[in-house]
């Protein structure tokens, strides 16, 4: 017998007036998985966590829990809990008291859910600031008083809704590491909300791609990256060249969309025609720290981010204005399904 | 794909296609004509001296209203307070300017003041617990429940009865309370007698009048609860009445008090409701009016003024410790 996944959304849809936020989402989350939905704003994925929540009820479809329907039940009767995008920590109460609320609420004595509120605290390093209030800390602070807080009830699910958006690039990388760090020591399950693809990318073990209330690729980062099933993934998921038409079969030789990604495409000096190989005129070169990004306008017409390693050596900045051909190997070329098709 | 990431931030989030500024895109800019220079007038060097100078700003912004409160609203008041310390010549009726404790005295010895200071104030703590208990699930609706489009509809729904004057709405209470209005009519089927005109009419009235002051502070003190707090607390394992308890009131708390402030001093200092509805009942609005009118007597007038003064000033420093006053 296999055990009931974490999370199973069966036909999930939610319509708001003629608005399909959430368009026919079936998915199963396993038990301890760190799962990511990743999409633009309006793409439907945190709709989807608010269904998952309680905070919205679907249109139509079931959402089950370790085996159990919980569509219809009120959050509080939900053993799932939120961390918010805005933290929403209570502004009277002090960090303690928000951390222990959880347990309050469920009827635990003041001496035992003040000792297991400081015990979170640790955990989160943020012991000995108990008795401040959520507007005396920082952001990356009050994020981590947010995690205390729904984390030291026990939830079986975790869920995440874009919890580093506000804070800035150092501590967002510090918080991933112990975002990472916090779910293994726990063991729960993560749903993780984000539409910044790198953090998708370290984070999970697997990920939804999500466009227009749908999942358009579902599987591992690796898979997501380097095989992305469609255009819209391969453009989403980091920078894609996408070629498609009559574009593919005079770059790429065959008819079909494809795509390469920049970093894959190597840039030398003059026209050299061949196979895997595409000549153009350099527009531009951006330099980005450990690399050069590289605009190269096709003779073939189509405008292609190429993206150098800077150790290479050389001045890239010389070949701005000049002919070169661009090269790539085979293996490179990703095939893109035409159309957005829904993976289950 | 460490490197990577690093090269994508880069461009500050720009995922897609990079468009660099083309030369012709700068070129064509040259054709148009020239952006005007700034030119130099009296407004503008008038301008120039404010902004150099703060505090010259702040003088001219607050002149006007600082005499305007100074000279009428202040100098009116204390000029009251120090007429209670006058006396009347009981022979003529003039105000001799001959300094007395005796009105204070009367004011604070008189048995039919201590009566009807305590009526006035239990006619303006039962109109503010009324009016809190009608408000709230009101302003609760109007903030969290109801679709933008029906809480501009019902914003203005409260605001409206301001736009009517406050006589013709007492009236209309005086003919709806009658012995013979609406109240008695819909009650007289089941056998219950209607108030009548008297305290519960004059509790009722003020209700009424004063409760879209109560509404709206309340209304926008939950408008500033977040929804994703009360969502939180769901989220952790409380009911919505815990929810309410413990969230939603501790923050609306300083609104609440905010909103009381309004019904209890306009409450404390009515004397025109309690004359159409209140039968011979008097508030202290009416000893007041009595001694400036009939009884031709302004510095006792003035002493028994004080007694909502005093009473306001301390609802005041009690709600303070509360911080609603930084609500208001």
């Amino acid at each position: 017998m296999t055990t009931a996944p974490a999370i199973r959304l069966t036909s999930l849809t939610k319509s708001f007036g003629s608005v399909h936020a959430v368009d026919g989402v079936h998915l199963d989350v396993a038990p301890g998985e760190f799962f990511s939905m990743l999409g633009p704003s309006g793409s439907g994925k945190t709709t989807v966590l608010r269904l998952i929540a309680g905070f919205e009820t679907p249109t139509s479809g079931t959402i089950e829990l370790f085996g159990e329907d919980v569509t219809s039940k009120a959050p509080f009767d939900r053993d799932v809990n939120t961390v918010f995008q805005d933290y929403a920590l209570f502004p009277h109460m002090s960090v303690l008291e928000n951390v222990a609320y959880g347990l309050r609420v469920r009827g635990m004595g003041k001496q035992e859910r003040r000792e297991r509120a400081a015990a979170a605290l640790e955990t989160v390093r943020l012991a000995g600031l108990g008795d401040r209030k959520p507007s005396q800390l920082s952001g990356g602070q009050r994020q981590r008083v947010a995690l205390a807080r729904a984390t030291v009830v026990e939830p079986k699910v975790l869920l995440l809704d874009e919890p580093l958006g506000a804070l800035d690039l150092k501590l967002r990388e510090q918080m991933q590491v112990e975002l990472k760090e916090i779910q293994r020591d726990l063991g729960i399950t993560f749903i993780f909300v984000t539409h910044d693809q790198e953090e998708a990318l370290t984070l999970s073990d697997r990920i939804a791609v999500f466009s227009e209330g749908r999942i358009v690729q579902l599987g591992t980062p690796r898979e997501i990256y380097e095989r992305p099933s469609n255009s819209f993934v391969a453009d989403f998921v980091g920078t894609s060249n996408v070629f498609t038409g009559e574009m593919a079969r005079t770059v790429v030789g065959t008819v079909g969309d494809f795509s390469i990604r920049p970093e894959r495409m190597r840039v030398t000096a003059g026209s050299k025609p061949g196979t895997n190989a595409a000549t153009g005129t350099v527009v531009e070169t951006i330099y980005v720290g450990g690399s050069t990004r590289v605009v190269v306008d096709l003779d073939a017409g189509q405008r292609v981010n190429v993206l150098m390693s800077n150790d290479a050596g050389g001045d890239v900045d010389k070949l701005r204005g000049t002919a070169v051909t661009l090269s790539w190997a085979a293996a490179d070329v990703v095939t893109l399904a035409s159309e957005n098709t829904t993976t289950r | 794909m460490h490197r990577l990431r690093s090269v994508d931030r880069g461009v500050a989030g720009n995922q897609g296609i990079v468009t660099p500024l083309m030369t012709s895109d700068i070129t064509s800019r040259r054709d148009a004509a020239a952006v005007p220079p700034i030119r130099d007038t009296a407004a503008r060097r008038g301008s120039t001296f404010l902004t150099a100078h703060p505090r010259a700003r702040l003088w001219l912004l607050l002149s006007a209203p600082l005499t305007w409160l100074v000279v009428v609203y202040i100098v009116a008041l204390v000029a009251l307070l120090i007429t209670a310390f006058w006396k009347v010549d009981s022979f003529t009726g003039e105000i001799q300017i001959d300094w007395t404790l005796d009105n204070i005295v009367t004011v604070v010895t008189g048995s039919l003041y201590h009566v009807v200071t305590l009526r006035t104030l239990g006619v303006a703590l039962a109109v503010t617990i009324i009016d809190i208990a009608l408000a709230l699930p009101i302003a609760f609706y109007m903030a969290k429940v109801a679709s933008p489009r029906l809480q501009r509809i019902l914003v203005i729904a409260v605001l409206m009865p301001l736009w009517a004057s406050y006589l013709v709405k007492v009236y209309a209470w005086r003919s709806v309370l009658s012995g013979e209005g609406i109240l008695q009519w819909v009650l007289n089927p089941f056998g219950i007698e209607g108030p009548g005109y008297g305290i519960t009419a004059t509790i009722i009235t003020l209700s009424y009048l004063w409760l879209p002051y109560v509404i709206l502070p309340i209304y926008a003190g939950l408008e500033r609860v977040p929804d994703s707090l009360i969502e939180a607390s769901s989220d952790l394992g409380a009911k919505s009445w815990s929810s309410i308890r413990l969230i939603v009131f501790p923050m609306i708390l300083p609104a609440i008090i905010a909103g009381s402030i309004f019904s209890f001093c306009l409450s404390l200092g009515d004397y025109i409701t309690v004359n159409i509805v209140g039968g011979a009942s008097q508030m202290l609005g009416n000893l007041v009016y009595t001694n400036v009118g009939t009884a031709n007597n302004l510095p006792l007038a003035a002493a028994v003024a004080l007694i909502p003064i005093v009473i306001i000033f301390g609802y005041l420093f009690t709600v303070r410790r509360t911080g609603a006053l930084d609500n208001l």
